[in-house]
């Protein structure tokens, strides 16, 4: 028998702000009918978020996967953007090339890449200039 | 696999939030498309509330333009059933008439109606400010603070973020506060304890369960919760007929623009906070604060009325009408607030007397694999559905629909009404 998994997935779309978040929302409500405990689905909250804002921000949209298992949760960004040159250097707290008016708009603090590092169990990026960038996650329930 | 139902049943909830007149209901299912936590269900053609979905913002009976759903509250005739009588006007009371000029037209005009004694919520809301500041510095709450003023928002909190409840700021609400000073000083001065009866003019259905079932205290400090209309038909006329005024009022601007938006977030003195009014703004703060934004602010006002508690469902006047006059009248009051010293008490007085419980209302089952199991057939019979959340089935969304099949809420084979096979839809 297979492993009993929810999948869902979400188109999040360029340089919309409105919309970043949606995805995150819905994650989060499913976790919580499923009764995935508070501190967990913080986590797999923060990691989204900023998942599908770096997507809008730096590769103009792409495609959130999550699957939902018993213990644990994956989730797949995946966009055709402009890739990170340096992920080393991307992944160094405080580290952003977002321009002013992004900044403006209070993003672009150079912490999403490490918070997300920082609330999952795995973290992986695999980013090419010109093709795009995917980010793998997965976080266990405690 | 345990069956679990959204309960239809007359819980406190039914007693102590909103009722429906089914003569009145017409189905037009308004009030099930904008619930903020999908609670209304319409069947056989009228609006029911799962209650303990319910968190009494007052919401449905805003909309119904049928005037179908009724906020409950205590009647005017139990003003019967204590021998001494203490009001707590609220601040947002004073907005509800027409060039007034003077607050202590409004504190004697109360005890012209009936009341032996007034103290003024806006008064204890001081007190609470000054607990807030103490406890910003050492109360170890997690920031940024939530306000805990509006129970519609403490209660959708402990229903559906339960990883916000350590920002929760735990101090009793004024109202409570109020109650708290008015009966201790009361039964000082040798009233009999069992004679004393502590009543609140509310301005929403959501104050009037909070006080019932207490929350933050070990029992309820008030005794009856009345309505800002009952009061408003009795105390115009009153106020109208008075000869004598007497000074009264202790409370200073601080006090009286708790009953806005802001005004307990201006209150802490902070520089970086946050004022949400309206229920859905509130969601909306609530769930980006889960995503971990908002880490700069310090404080977080949330009220589930616009403008704050003078838009409460339960009272008279427009909001915004309401907001205008309490910004004049705080011109006309003294600017320094009443302090936690002034009358000998610290932070400690005004904290919660124990931890207030999350609840586990939209978990599909206890057990998670069970949970999944239902989620992944919700999520089949969603495909199956036309997605346009037309409310026909009696059901808030096409999601909602599919999550009470699953629940058991309506029968199995119950179809969807839009796709034409079976016309009864939801019963
Ligand atoms: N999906 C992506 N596509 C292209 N570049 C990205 C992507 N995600 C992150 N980056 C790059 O990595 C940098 C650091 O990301 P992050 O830590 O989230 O900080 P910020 O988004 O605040 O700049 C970004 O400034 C950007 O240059
Ligand atoms: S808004 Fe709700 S209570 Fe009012 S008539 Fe429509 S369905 Fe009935
Ligand atoms: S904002 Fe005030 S009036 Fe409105 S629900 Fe909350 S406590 Fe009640
Ligand atoms: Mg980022």
């Amino acid at each position: 028998m297979s492993e009993t998994r929810i999948h869902q997935e979400y188109v999040v779309s360029g340089n919309n702000f409105a919309s970043a978040g949606s995805a995150s929302e819905e994650v989060k409500s499913t976790l919580k009918k499923i009764g995935v405990a508070s501190s967990d689905i913080r986590r797999v909250a923060i990691a989204m978020y900023e998942g599908e804002i770096n997507m809008v921000i730096h590769a103009g949209g792409g495609v959130a996967t999550v699957d939902i298992y018993l213990d644990r949760v994956e989730i797949v960004l995946a966009d055709k953007g402009k890739g990170i040159e340096n992920v080393e250097l991307a992944m160094t707290p405080g580290w952003s090339t977002a321009p002013e008016d992004i900044r403006a708009l209070g993003f672009g603090a150079g912490m999403g890449l490490p918070n997300m590092k920082k609330y999952t169990d795995e973290f992986s990026i695999e980013s090419e200039v010109g093709v795009g960038t995917t980010v793998r996650m997965t976080i266990r329930f405690g | 696999m345990a069956e679990r139902k959204i309960k239809c049943v007359l819980d406190e909830k039914a007693l102590h939030t909103v009722m429906l007149d089914p003569d009145k209901c017409v189905g037009c299912v308004t009030c099930m498309k904008r619930c903020p936590t999908e609670a209304i269900r319409v069947r056989g053609g009228k609006a029911s509330v799962a209650y303990e979905r319910c968190i009494g913002c007052g919401e449905c009976v805003r909309l119904c333009r049928h005037h179908a759903k009724l906020p409950a509250h205590d009647s005017w005739d139990t003003l019967g059933d204590f021998r001494y009588k203490i009001v707590l006007p609220p601040p947002s009371l004073y907005g509800q008439f027409n060039n007034l000029e003077d607050i202590d037209i409004v504190l004697n005009g109360l005890l012209a109606i009936g009341f032996d004694e007034v103290y003024e919520v806006g008064q204890a809301a001081e007190y609470v400010t000054d607990a807030t500041k103490t406890l910003m510095q050492y109360g170890g709450i997690e920031s940024p603070i939530i306000s805990t003023a509006c129970p519609a928002v403490v209660e959708l909190i402990m229903m559906r973020y339960h990883n916000l409840a350590g920002h929760l700021l735990n101090t009793l609400a004024p109202v409570d506060a109020a109650a708290k000073l008015a009966r201790e000083a009361a039964i000082a001065r040798g009233i009999p304890a069992e004679d004393i009866g502590v009543y609140f003019i509310s301005p929403c259905p959501a104050k009037v369960f909070a006080l019932k079932m207490g929350f933050g205290v070990e029992r309820p400090y008030v005794d009856r919760v009345l309505s800002v209309s009952d009061a408003y038909m009795r105390l115009v006329p009153a106020m109208a007929a008075l000869t004598d005024i007497k000074k009264m009022s202790k409370m200073s601007s601080t006090g009286l623009s708790w009953g806005i938006s802001r005004g307990e977030a201006n209150a802490t003195e902070e520089l970086k906070t946050i004022a949400a009014d309206g229920i859905e703004q509130c969601v909306a703060i609530l769930e980006a604060l889960e995503d971990g934004g908002m880490q700069d602010i310090k404080f977080i006002e949330l009220n589930a009325c616009v403008s704050g508690c003078v838009g409460g469902v339960m009272n008279v006047e427009n909001p915004f009408v309401a907001r205008s006059r309490l910004h004049y009248l705080t011109r006309k009051l003294k600017n320094a607030p009443n302090r936690m010293d002034d009358i000998g008490k610290t932070a400690d007085y005004f904290l919660w007397e124990h931890d207030p419980t999350l609840k586990d209302v939209f978990k599909l089952d206890d057990n998670r694999l069970a949970a999944m199991a239902k989620m992944i057939e919700m999520d089949s019979i969603f495909e199956t559905l036309p997605k346009v959340d037309c409310g026909l089935c009696g059901a808030p969304s096409c999601s909602a629909f599919a999550e009470d099949l699953v629940n058991g809420v309506i029968p199995h084979d119950t179809k969807c009404p839009r796709l034409g096979e079976n016309k009864e839809g939801g019963k």
